[in-house]
């Protein structure tokens, strides 16, 4: 059923980009631009995103947009931040940042820590599908563990990815800003309120966004936000708010799932099912979960997403 | 006054809304007394104190995008640091202005002057322009930002100008009055800029049916530019009564016999020497290269016409080859019939002085005019080479 035009949301990201179909970043990138509306400076980092999006002479955004390389795109916005205030123009909208997993916890790690310590007025977002996909699949400092990319492949001495995933949040956080969050393209009321709340915050606010890809991890193209919710509800992505340095609103999961419900849907953790000494490791991939309930427990709060 | 100080004040009188840089020997001066400058709040401007200097680029593209003047300086290992950034500027025709406290390149670490930094990131499209003393690189900034702005380029300007003998040498600086300065560059407004009422995608990728035509757009800016530049000099000479010519600058040039060539603070030594060698009889030149990109070929070749022999002076080497400016003065001259003899010197390397006897020495060597040679390590300590191989 078509729903009426007036009802229809505004897509500041015109349909038509060249995203995968199932694309979770997508779809992420589409709830970011509908809960902040037109009034936005888009810087984006080089990545899928940027590439779906913005071949010549074709853009797909309806609002102001500029990419410059990889690692710079905080201190892109830092400028164009300063360039509006120093125009007189600020409240011609908010500086926001987009960029992907590798972008903002691997090589745009100085750039971000930089845009913050300086208390530029910009929210910041990452969508982590966990590994450059853009580039095919190679791991990033944000891929999870066991999880086999191209450059941390299984093989008969490798499990795959043999680091866990790096706490950008908590690396954010140690900035002393005043709103960090998690959140999901599962949850899109969650991601939702939660942009809303990053970009009303005046100084830098860190929104991570986990965001599957169907093509890198493996998974049917209509599983997409299925996948994003399972990794909510078995641990392996936790859902909350730092705010002002404190630890709130830790998303409760009804029914904790086992973690296989989520691994064995992705062939990016096939390997772990058929090789000697996987299930060990799914054990291992278990208690990770049980340890981000544990750890995030005390400021738990029942699920709204 | 100080090289840096004057260079502080030049940008003052430009009005930037965006500073944005990195601390670096020898550029700090320049940014020291810019941050005083707004403390004092004598001159409004946001000056973000980025982290590195590939960010202090990166701000500045923000910044420029949005509608702002921007303004920066690094040397030597900042300029490196910011290479890919510097393509990424230019590609975006984003007019921002640098200063360039030429430094030499790391390893070995020197914090003195050659021309290595800036000579290596000839291919970013910027135009970059040397400056002799400290009121030229003065000037030039103001000037820098006509050019990048004019409308039939927008490509960004390097000025640059030597570290340590410009940058923090004093002598006298003819200063720049405000209200001549408010005249002659007007407020920056592009007519394309990140806004929400227009919104405009900047930095879009292309594939190979449109790149190549971004490339040519490119550098098709910058050899307009080598019109723009004697234009807005002669513009700017109206209005200061100081004009420094050109892309380059003819010194006895015009009954020479035997010319050389440089960049920067040594031009002033070769004057000397040349005014030296005409008492001596010796009808000799010298060329000041202004503006090494755009790269002023045929006004070169107009210059050398009927010149005996020229001598290329690189305070930089293409290792494997030879002097950067020597390369491109030969290229220029390669079609001409009665094209003079070239000689190629790399002296002044790391902040090694060029002394008056060292380029009357190298008019020695062009005037014997023997063979056509890959550049000579013109000022080689080769007591110290034979150390090093025990």
């Amino acid at each position: 059923m078509q729903a009426k035009e007036e009802e229809r949301p505004i897509d500041l990201l015109a349909s038509g980009h060249r995203a995968c179909a199932g694309c979770g970043a997508a779809l992420t990138i589409q709830a970011i631009l509908r809960a902040t509306g037109a009034n936005v400076f888009v810087a984006n980092s080089t990545g899928c995103m940027e590439i779906i999006s913005s071949q010549y002479p074709q853009s797909a955004w309806k609002v102001p947009w500029i990419h410059s390389l990889f690692e710079n795109a905080a201190a892109v916005a830092s400028g164009i931040e300063v360039a509006l205030k120093a125009l007189g123009r600020s409240e011609e909208g908010k500086v926001v940042v987009i960029a992907g997993d590798g972008g903002t916890v691997d090589i745009g790690m100085q750039a971000i820590s930089g845009m913050l310590e300086r208390g530029h007025d910009v929210c910041y977002i990452c969508y982590d599908n966990e590994a450059y996909m853009n580039t095919g699949n190679q791991r990033s400092g944000a891929t999870p563990f066991d999880a086999s990319t191209t450059t941390s492949p299984y093989g008969k001495r490798s499990f795959g990815n043999d680091r866990p995933k790096k706490n950008m949040p908590a690396i954010v956080a140690a900035h002393g800003i005043a709103y960090v969050a998690t959140s999901s393209v599962g949850y899109p009321r969650d991601l939702t309120k939660k942009v809303q709340k990053a970009v009303s915050v005046s100084g830098p606010a860190y929104l991570q966004i986990h965001a599957p890809c169907n093509v890198g991890w493996g998974f049917d193209s209509a599983k997409t936000i299925e996948i994003a919710r399972l990794a909510v509800e078995t641990g392996l992505w936790m859902m909350y708010e730092i705010i002002d340095g404190e630890l709130v609103n830790v998303m409760k999961v009804p029914r904790q799932q086992p973690v296989e419900e989520y691994l064995k849907q992705q062939r990016r953790f096939a390997h772990l099912f058929k090789m000697p000494g996987g299930q060990a490791q799914i054990k291992l991939i278990q208690d990770i979960a049980n340890h981000n309930f544990e750890s995030h427990k005390a400021a738990a709060r029942e699920e709204t997403g | 006054m100080e090289g840096s100080h004057a260079i502080a004040l030049a940008v003052k009188a430009a009005r930037p809304n965006v500073v944005s840089a990195y601390p670096i020997t020898p550029q700090t001066h320049i940014v020291e007394d810019i941050s005083q400058l707004i403390a004092d709040g004598d001159l409004d401007a946001q000056y973000v104190k980025v982290e590195s200097e590939h960010s202090a680029m990166s701000v500045c593209i923000g910044a420029s995008a949005t509608g702002a003047r921007t303004y920066t300086a690094t040397t030597s290992q900042g300029l490196a640091l910011m290479h890919e950034v510097l393509f990424n500027a230019a590609g975006m025709r984003l007019p921002i202005v640098m200063t360039v406290a030429n430094r030499a390149l790391s390893a070995p670490l020197s914090i003195w002057n050659d021309h290595q930094d800036s000579i290596s990131e000839r291919d970013s499209g910027w135009i970059q322009i040397y400056a002799e003393d400290n009121t030229e690189a003065s000037d030039l900034t103001i000037q820098a930002y006509r050019i990048a702005e004019d409308t039939r380029i927008q490509v960004p300007v390097m000025v640059c100008m030597d570290g340590y003998t410009l940058t923090h040498t004093y002598e006298p600086v003819e200063l720049l009055e405000q209200d001549l300065v408010d005249d002659f560059l007007p407020t920056y407004r592009p007519t394309d800029f990140l806004n929400v009422n227009d919104p405009k995608s900047f930095g879009m990728f292309a594939d190979p049916n449109y790149y190549t035509e971004f490339r040519y757009q490119n550098h098709r800016a910058l050899e307009v530019a080598k019109a723009v530049i004697p234009e807005i000099s002669t513009e700017f000479g109206e209005v200061f009564d100081r004009d420094y010519g050109g892309l380059i600058e003819e010194y006895r040039c015009d009954d020479a016999e035997y010319v050389l060539m440089a960049m920067g603070s040594v031009v002033g030594t070769l004057k000397d020497t040349v005014d030296d060698l005409r008492d001596d009889g010796v009808r000799a030149g010298a060329i000041k290269l202004r503006s090494y990109r755009p790269f002023p070929s045929d006004e070169l070749r107009r210059a050398l016409a009927g010149v005996t022999a020229v001598g290329i002076l690189d305070k930089n080497i293409s290792l494997g080859f030879e002097g950067a400016l020597f390369t491109d003065v030969k290229a220029s001259l390669y079609r001409d019939k009665e094209a003079p003899k070239a000689f190629g010197f790399i002296a002044g390397l790391g902040g090694r002085d060029i002394p008056k006897r060292m380029f009357v020495k190298m008019f020695d060597y062009i005037r014997e005019g023997k063979k056509i040679s890959k550049s000579e390590f013109f000022d080689l300590r080769t007591q110290i080479l034979d150390f090093q191989e025990v």
